[in-house]
């Protein structure tokens, strides 16, 4: 079996390099000169011929792509021009914030939706099955940044239960020191509870938000799968075997369908990562999506690409999780030599 | 036999399904009774609705189906009035069922050993400490060698006959009364069939089980059985002991379903029913053979030897075909589980490819049928599919009326004049046919590319020409596939086949997805357009009853070899190899 | 040889139906299912807006009035005003045209490049599929939105990249269906008997697969419609593509949204809507043409 990972692991390789050369390429193809970019808006024709030399912009373009990948093994993504602050340590610091963030939003989905999947697939025409539909097909049409101010409006100015959408934490409350960057956690590993409460109620909304996102393509296909599985033949077995109900949804039917889920989980997550970025702006969630939103609105290049690529990186090594994870589940896969 | 009262008593069942065109009766007072101890057969064709009847009986109808009428009581219960929690106590432990295609009935992610324990703690057969040990033991009884090792086995690990032994052992698993088997062994060879019926039969007479077997083989039925209930169409139209349903069948359609299983003892048109012929019109000027001034050869009664009158060279000559596969190389200790069949013998560890066919030599004489048969994984298909120029081989000659058409590569043979002269008709008439094409466009097709005839006009009186060859009416010229039965589909594949008057035509088990009076027709469809368009067969068959019927020499293969071959006559009434031998022996045959 | 049993399918038999018309089986489908008839007026509606939007609405779009500004919905202005004072119905309208051309664009584009490469790479293999797939696979390894910010970035703010970057994203989706679909029907019956008949590999494909594969590229071509709609929403909704005062529904939530907190919902909640509204409909028809266009379900 740990061949098999190791076996995986080396497959992502190729998509590294293909993910690291696209980004090169993306600076590139600028229209215009790339030192005038990188200089930004408010530059003299020397910075411009300053940057150029400084980013190696006028060599041969092999060249470049070499000092380009050094500069990444040195986690070298350059420097944002409004901070000033290599993009590498604004990115880093402001990381956790959207993991929190997504990983609310995605634990939450998943615990609505796959029960919900399951039970629409179990009790098929009920109205829960109809309710399933509904969420599933209107769920994937409502764009991610509407439903979030629609929250915003109702919650905030209607009834007044949720905090002005100003971030994470309410001004008079300050960050709990810092060890994993998640608030939640770092305030309860102190014992402040008044900040984890302040912290947490600024996270609800947003973090609802992308649930109700993500919980359509979930909750759709979970029930799909449950569908296809509840009428296999393996099933049908069961059943004439008078196993009882809980042990064919559970044992016989729940894990198989899962699978499929499972491998869906990666589309899910690229979905999660760009709704990121636009729930972050609604309610101004210092992650690194409204970074990057706020750098392109500055016309601020180097934090952008800093931006794609440090997503994409995340975004390959949660799709090898998520095929290792598979591969240790369904034995068909384990045992493939 | 002494029994008074029967175990399962079904009195006139009828079932409903809803379904989008309203509600339809699937089956209609059916009326089935087993007594304790005793084999019944429910056999019919497709839509006759014997497995509808079963499901029935266990209560594990669709969501849109629902008993709409009649009794059904076991043992003294009545089932329809049970509850669902009567009726799962009653699955498994009083009555069980396996079903067709094995493989899929079982848990793909579940150890064998635990879906057997799963079964055996529902029904509290045993406790934690001795589940496991009472697992391997049913293990055992179904004859699975190390059933210490397989219970650990995933359902993928084993071949089809051993994950039919698994279904066996989990429906056996707590000793029911009354065993019902769905179709068990369609789909498997008939060595593997053998093995499993008489396993099956083994293990109920010892346990004093009744069991219900539905199938739509009536040798196999009367085979195994006691009593033989025959349905069509949602009814029951005969019941009799199976020695008397052969000697006497008293229902029409009993009749035209025993004339229509091919058996020893009976030519081609005894198959079909009295004074029903093919529906096939000869075309008016009958085709001359390939131009060379040959008139076709006289049409006669039934299949047997045909005279070779030219003495000219053969059609077809293979020498030492071989076509190998680069092998993806199987975990050690598991070599073994994955061989899929049980009797092919294990492949060396070193080998790096793998043979389907290994070196096999034959001929094909004009006007010849060539009977080519061998169980799955024989390499049989391998074969036609090479000379049918659809793949490349590997090493070895295809010769086609003396020029070697095997040194062509397969990419380019489709625009060659050779590729009018050998066509094929295939297994599957649904699969074959193109699902946005109409018949008239399927039929076509070869004509436009490869034939003469142009013009609207002309194209379309040739489509009918063929219809008629064929016995296709012509109004279903214009339907698509999905509006058409399983037989017009064979016979639109059979008339594309011979739209451009091949000299070779392959017949890849044209008649394996057809009923049994289907069948009957089709193949003496084929005969009759064989002699009057003077066109030499090449017919693959696992099938050696239809085999014998349609073939003047037959060639068995196994393992990528050639076993044996010969006149039909003498092969299947002599056979010379061992391995032709077991596999006439494993054919069921209705008592004589 | 056994159909499957315990359904109704062995009973109703293989006698069929005689046929109707592709009209006729249409309203049979939309009788049947109304949810697809509400999808497929809306979806009139939605056109009608676009063409006749500019005609038809009762203000200039950009015309500002500072005397109104900032008005809830009120008979003079049905959607009410937004902080330049203009009308909000008219500016929804004229919005229908832009977005419904950028998805229609990018649709096509998209579906000339992957679903053909795509085709391709299944039907053929070999190189051709090994290229398609690695394209497809480093395109995948981006988050897809993430990804179109980064092209939209790079290539100049514009509604024609938008387009572009809705397609190059979508590339391997389409790619991907289109693979498996002609990879499934490469080795079947009908396709070896296409060979038997004397037809060369690119006629195949051209007259066998691809006429197959068609009604499963439309469904995804109106579900990817939906798809493109909310991309150029979100990326104007972010500062990308279309620039103000221009009409374009993402901007205009973007431009509502920081009313929100202070009550004047309208300027994000009617452009919100007609998002929406447009996105549900083109899932809803893609699953009702898929009823209508697949040839087995037609009597």
């Amino acid at each position: 079996m740990l061949r098999n990972i190791a076996r995986r692991m080396a497959t992502v390789i190729p998509t590294l390099v293909g993910v690291v050369i696209v980004t090169f390429l993306l600076t590139r193809v600028l229209p215009g000169d790339p030192a005038v970019y990188f200089a930004g808006p408010a530059a003299t024709p020397q910075s411009i011929a300053e940057i150029r030399k400084s980013l190696g912009l006028d060599r041969p373009l092999p060249e470049q792509f070499l000092r380009y990948v050094s500069d990444l093994a040195h986690g070298n993504l350059g420097s944002s021009l409004s901070t000033g602050q290599p993009v590498v340590s604004e990115i880093a610091s402001r990381l956790p914030a959207s993991a929190e963030l997504t990983l609310c939003g995605l634990v939450v989905a998943i615990l609505i939706a796959v029960p919900l999947g399951v039970l629409a697939a179990v009790k098929q025409g009920s109205l829960i099955d109809h309710a399933c539909r509904i969420v599933a097909t209107a769920g994937v049409s409502l764009p991610v940044f509407f439903t979030g101010l629609l929250l915003v409006y109702a919650f905030y100015f209607l009834l007044g239960w949720s905090p002005a959408p100003l971030g994470r934490l309410d001004v008079f409350y300050s960050a709990p020191s810092n060890v994993t960057g998640f608030y939640l956690i770092d305030s309860l590993l102190v014992g402040d509870l008044e900040v984890f409460r302040a912290a947490l109620a600024q996270l609800i909304l947003p973090a609802a938000t992308l649930a109700i996102f993500s919980l359509a393509p979930i909750a759709r296909m979970t029930r799909a799968s449950m569908l296809a599985v509840l009428g296999s033949d393996f099933v049908r077995t069961a059943r004439a075997s008078g196993l009882a109900p809980s042990t064919v949804i559970i044992t016989y039917a729940f894990r198989n369908a899962m699978l499929p889920v499972i491998t869906t989980l990666g589309m899910v997550f690229s979905f999660l990562l760009g709704a990121n970025v636009l729930v972050e702006k609604v309610f101004a969630w210092p992650g690194i999506g409204s970074f990057a939103v706020e750098a392109l609105i500055a016309s601020d290049f180097a934090p952008v690409q800093g931006f794609v690529l440090t997503m994409a990186i995340m975004y390959v090594l949660l799709n090898l999780a998520i095929d290792i994870l598979y591969g240790v589940i369904d034995p068909r896969v384990r045992m493939e030599g | 036999m002494t029994a008074a009262l029967p175990l399962l008593d079904v009195r006139d069942l009828t079932v409903e399904f809803t379904t989008r065109r309203g509600v339809v009766k699937a089956i209609q007072h059916v009326d089935v009774s087993v007594a304790k101890g005793e084999t019944l057969a429910i056999v019919g064709e497709s839509g006759s609705g014997k497995s509808v009847t079963s499901f029935a009986v266990m209560r594990i109808l669709d969501r849109a189906g629902r008993i709409a009428d009649g009794s059904v009581s076991f043992s003294g219960i009545d089932l329809r009035k049970a509850d669902e929690g009567q009726m799962r106590n009653l699955r498994g432990r009083e009555m069980s069922m396996i079903f067709q295609n094995p493989r899929a009935a079982l848990n793909p992610i579940r150890k064998v050993g635990h879906q057997i324990e799963d079964v055996l703690r529902q029904h509290a057969q045993a406790g934690s400490e001795d589940v496991t040990e009472k697992a391997v033991a049913i293990l055992e009884q179904v004859r699975i060698a190390r059933p210490k090792e397989r219970y650990h086995a995933y359902p993928f690990e084993l071949s089809g006959g051993m994950c039919q032994r698994v279904v066996i052992a989990l429906a056996l698993a707590c000793r029911p009364q009354l065993l019902i088997a769905d179709e068990p062994t369609t789909g498997l060879d008939v060595t593997t069939q053998k093995t499993v019926m008489d396993l099956v039969t083994e293990l109920t007479r010892a346990r004093g089980m009744s069991t219900i077997l539905i199938t739509h083989d009536l040798g196999l039925a009367a085979a195994y059985c006691d009593r033989v209930v025959v349905m069509e169409k949602g009814r029951v139209v005969e019941t009799a002991a199976s020695n008397s349903i052969f000697k006497a069948p008293a229902h029409a359609y009993t009749r035209k379903l025993m004339r229509a299983t091919p058996r020893p003892g009976v030519s081609l048109r005894d198959l079909l029913p009295e004074g029903v012929m093919t529906g096939a019109q000869p075309s008016p000027s009958p085709r001359l053979s390939r131009g060379e001034g040959i008139p076709a050869p006289p049409a006669r009664l039934n299949g047997a030897s045909h005279p070779k009158g030219d003495n000219r060279a053969p059609l077809l000559v293979v020498e030492k075909l071989v076509k190998e596969y680069p092998r993806k190389q199987a975990a050690g200790g598991f070599a073994s589980l994955f061989r899929r069949n049980e009797a092919a013998p294990t492949p060396s560890p070193e080998a790096k490819t793998f043979r389907a066919v290994d070196g096999i030599s034959f001929t094909v004489h004009r006007g010849e049928s060539v009977g080519l048969v061998g169980e799955s994984g024989c390499g049989k298909s391998t074969t036609s599919t090479m000379v049918m120029r659809l793949i490349d081989k590997s090493d070895g000659r295809i010769m086609f009326d003396g020029q070697d058409i095997g040194a062509i590569p397969a990419k380019r043979f489709a625009k060659l004049p050779f590729r009018k002269r050998i066509q094929m008709v295939f297994q599957d008439p649904t699969d074959s046919l193109n699902p946005r094409f109409t018949a008239a466009r399927a039929i076509a097709d070869p004509i436009l590319r490869l034939g003469a005839t142009r013009g609207r006009k002309a194209l379309r009186a040739r489509c009918e020409e063929l219809a008629r060859q064929v016995g296709l009416p012509t109004e279903l010229l214009d339907r698509f596939p999905h509006q058409l039965s399983g037989g017009q589909k064979a016979r639109v594949g059979i008339a594309r086949a011979i739209a451009l008057n091949p000299d070779l035509v392959i017949l890849d088990e044209p008649t394996a997805a057809l009923d049994v009076s289907v069948q009957a027709v089709v193949l003496n469809l084929l005969q009759e357009l064989k002699e009057q368009l003077g066109m030499s067969y090449l017919f693959v068959s696992h099938d050696l009853n239809v085999v014998r019927l349609l073939c003047d020499r037959v060639i068995v293969m196994q393992a990528g070899r050639i076993v044996e071959e010969g006149p039909t006559e003498r092969v299947l009434f002599a056979p010379e190899a061992q391995y032709t031998r077991d596999l006439l022996a494993a054919i069921p045959h209705p008592p004589v | 040889m056994s159909e499957p049993a315990g359904t109704g399918s062995t009973a109703v038999g293989a006698l069929p139906a005689p046929r109707t018309s592709f009209v006729g089986h249409a309203r049979h489908v939309i009788g049947e299912n109304p949810v697809t008839g509400i999808a497929f007026a809306l979806f009139l509606l939605i056109v009608a807006c676009a063409v006749l939007g500019p005609f038809i609405a009762p203000y200039d779009p950009l015309a500002s009035d500072t005397s109104a500004t900032l008005k809830s919905p009120s008979a003079a202005h049905w959607f009410g005003t937004d902080q330049l004072g203009r009308d909000i119905l008219s500016r929804v309208m004229v919005a229908t045209r832009l977005d419904l051309a950028i998805a229609i664009f990018s649709v096509v584009l998209v579906f000339m490049l992957g679903g053909l490469s795509g085709i391709a790479a299944g039907f053929f293999g070999g190189w051709t599929d090994r290229v398609v797939s690695r394209i497809a696979d480093t395109i995948m390894a981006f988050p897809l939105f993430v990804l179109a910010m980064g092209i939209v970035a790079a290539l100049g703010n514009t509604v024609q990249n938008i387009v572009l970057a809705t397609a190059i994203v979508n590339f391997p989706l389409y790619a991907r269906v289109a693979r498996a679909e002609a990879n499934v029907r490469r080795e079947a019956g009908f396709v070896q008997a296409a060979r038997l008949s004397g037809n060369g590999e690119y006629r195949i494909l051209l007259t066998q697969i691809l006429p197959n594969i068609m009604p499963i590229m439309t469904v995804q071509m109106s579900l990817t419609m939906g798809y493109a709609i909310l991309n150029a929403a979100g990326l104007s909704f972010i500062g990308l593509g279309v620039r103000p005062p221009t009409p374009e529904w993402g901007i205009m939530v973007a431009e509502g949204a920081a009313f929100i907190v202070s009550g004047e919902w309208w300027i994000a909640f009617f452009p919100g809507a007609a998002l929406m509204i447009a996105v549900f409909c083109f899932n809803l028809l893609g699953d009702g043409l898929r009823d209508i266009v697949d040839p087995q379900r037609r009597t």
